[in-house]
């Protein structure tokens, strides 16, 4: 049995579930405190919901975030290096990967620069700086839309390929 | 005459740092630049106070035409437990932070030698260096300029006030009724711009003096790069067995306070609360997210490693298979 099929079948099912999971409650997680850096979940009620009380809070919503950026950094390299190395031997990227991961690329970049900008001494011209908060902002929506698209119509991000 | 801080030198940095600010509103393409060396700060030596308010007036009247004209009524907000900050009819509110008044006297009456005595001194934005107010602001309406001056563009705010929330300080004050919200949801999203004192950048960028330190009497404050305004404000507390405020306060502010009494005290005796900054110790506010960004660095390095170690496991399975 050549490695490229070995890996594909070692890729157990529970694992693949759990990167899965984690992937999708990391993007979640990163959504909520993503719109919460905007002031709208004191506004509109949320932090009054028993145990939300922290969703208000800029700095616990920005810590978080900076935490569910960590693990999708990781989560990325770790996808990227398996399929580039293994996964794309037995399976293609469908358009609805391509989307995907287009949108993803957009958000982690401008993520990268608005990390940069928080750091001391470190000055952007205003509208960079507001072009990289829109960016992504905007870009975060479209990959919910999308995902949701996706999600109601079945598409999933890998294809078999057929030899 | 005390070193480096004449009004010649002020100019020249002056203008070093209008070129610089020049640069940098070049939009694009977007660069990063170290900010620390054009850094300018104030020097505020509380002793030489005697709280006339001249600087309070003269940062009215030259500000003026940057204070809000709110078009009323306003809005209905959604829901309707959102408070609206209208200060239009309070004007010559004098005596805190409002968006009509960016600067003000705060008093403290302490005991020094075992004899009363009251200090006044000019409050307003300190000028962070590493401003969580620009930095959390969502849509890049607060900004520190590359001279350390931190401003807010009334044009870009929408007034949800998240800049006086993460402020140390709790500094910039809204006014309802103004500003770009009213332009896209004003019932649902926004409630006014966010007002601060903004170092006068404009006159700074012309080599002017912010009008404040202009038209002081007692020659209160001094501006000028923030490394020599640093070292004048250790001299002077050496000399005096002074105390330093803003030196270190949130890593550190572009505005030094000197004081003959420490300031725990001083900051026992002021009046606080809305509109009226503390003078306390203040840690870094944005430590996690400096720590944080280090972190995000290795994370991918830590992907790269799980699944190396995954495709080796896979690969010397497979191995062993074919043996
Ligand atoms: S700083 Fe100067 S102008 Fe302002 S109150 Fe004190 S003495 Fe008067
Ligand atoms: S004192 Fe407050 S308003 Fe001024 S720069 Fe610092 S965080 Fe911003
Ligand atoms: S620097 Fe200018 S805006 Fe700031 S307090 Fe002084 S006069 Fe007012």
């Amino acid at each position: 049995m050549n490695t490229a099929k070995k890996l594909s079948q070692t890729k157990l099912p529970e694992q693949k579930r759990f990167l899965r999971r984690l992937y999708v409650s990391t993007l979640i997680v990163l959504a909520f405190t993503g719109f919460g850096q905007m002031p709208i979940f004191k506004r509109y009620g949320i932090s009054s919901i028993p145990g939300m009380g922290w969703s208000a809070d800029f700095y616990t919503t920005h810590y978080i975030h900076y935490i569910g950026a960590i693990v999708l950094l990781a989560l990325i390299t770790y996808a990227l290096t398996d399929f580039l190395v293994s996964g794309r031997k037995t399976s293609r990227l469908t358009i609805a990967a391509y989307v995907q991961i287009i949108l993803l690329s957009g958000i982690v970049i401008t993520g990268i620069f608005r990390v940069l900008k928080n750091l001391p001494d470190v000055v952007f011209s205003p509208a960079f700086t507001m072009f990289i908060d829109l960016a992504h902002l905007g870009l975060m929506i479209f990959y919910m839309v999308t995902a949701l698209i996706f999600l109601l119509t079945g598409r999933k991000w890998l294809n078999p390929r057929l030899h | 005459m005390e070193k480096g801080l004449t009004r010649r030198s002020f100019l020249k940095s002056g203008l070093a740092a209008a070129g610089a600010a020049a640069a940098a509103s070049v939009a694009l393409p977007a660069t990063v630049r170290g900010a620390g060396k054009n850094e300018l700060a104030t020097l505020i030596d509380i002793r030489k106070c005697i709280g006339c308010e001249a600087c309070v007036e003269a940062c009215r009247e030259v500000n003026k035409k940057k204070y809000p004209e709110p078009v009323k009524p306003f809005p209905r907000m959604y829901p309707s437990s959102v408070k609206i900050s209208d200060w239009s009819g309070k004007r010559d509110v004098t005596d805190r932070l409002t968006p009509y008044n960016w600067l003000f006297i705060q008093h403290a009456t302490v005991t020094v030698d075992g004899n009363k005595k009251t200090f006044s001194f000019p409050r307003r934005c300190m000028h962070c260096q590493n401003p969580p107010c620009a930095d959390l602001c969502p849509w890049g309406a607060a900004r520190k300029l590359e001279n350390g001056i931190s401003v807010i563009d009334p044009d870009i705010c929408l007034g949800g006030s998240k800049c006086r929330n993460v402020c140390p300080w709790k500094i910039p004050q809204r006014q309802t009724g103004v500003g770009l919200y009213l332009k896209l949801l004003p019932s649902l999203a926004g409630n006014g711009v966010m007002y601060k004192c903004d170092r006068c950048h404009e006159r700074v960028a012309r080599g002017e003096l912010p009008a404040c330190i202009e038209i002081c009497p007692e020659k209160v404050q001094k501006i000028g790069p923030r490394e020599d305004i640093l070292k004048e404000a250790m001299d002077i507390s050496r000399k005096i067995g002074g105390y330093i405020y803003g030196a270190d306060e949130n890593v550190g502010t572009n505005t030094i306070y000197i004081s003959p009494v420490p300031f725990q005290e001083l900051n026992r005796a002021i009046e606080k609360g809305d509109g009226k900054p503390h003078l306390k110790k203040v840690e870094d506010y944005m430590a996690h997210a400096d720590t944080l960004a280090k972190a995000m660095l290795i994370a991918p390095f830590a992907g790269l490693a799980a699944a190396a170690l995954r495709l080796a496991n896979v690969s010397r399975r497979t191995k062993e298979d074919m043996k």
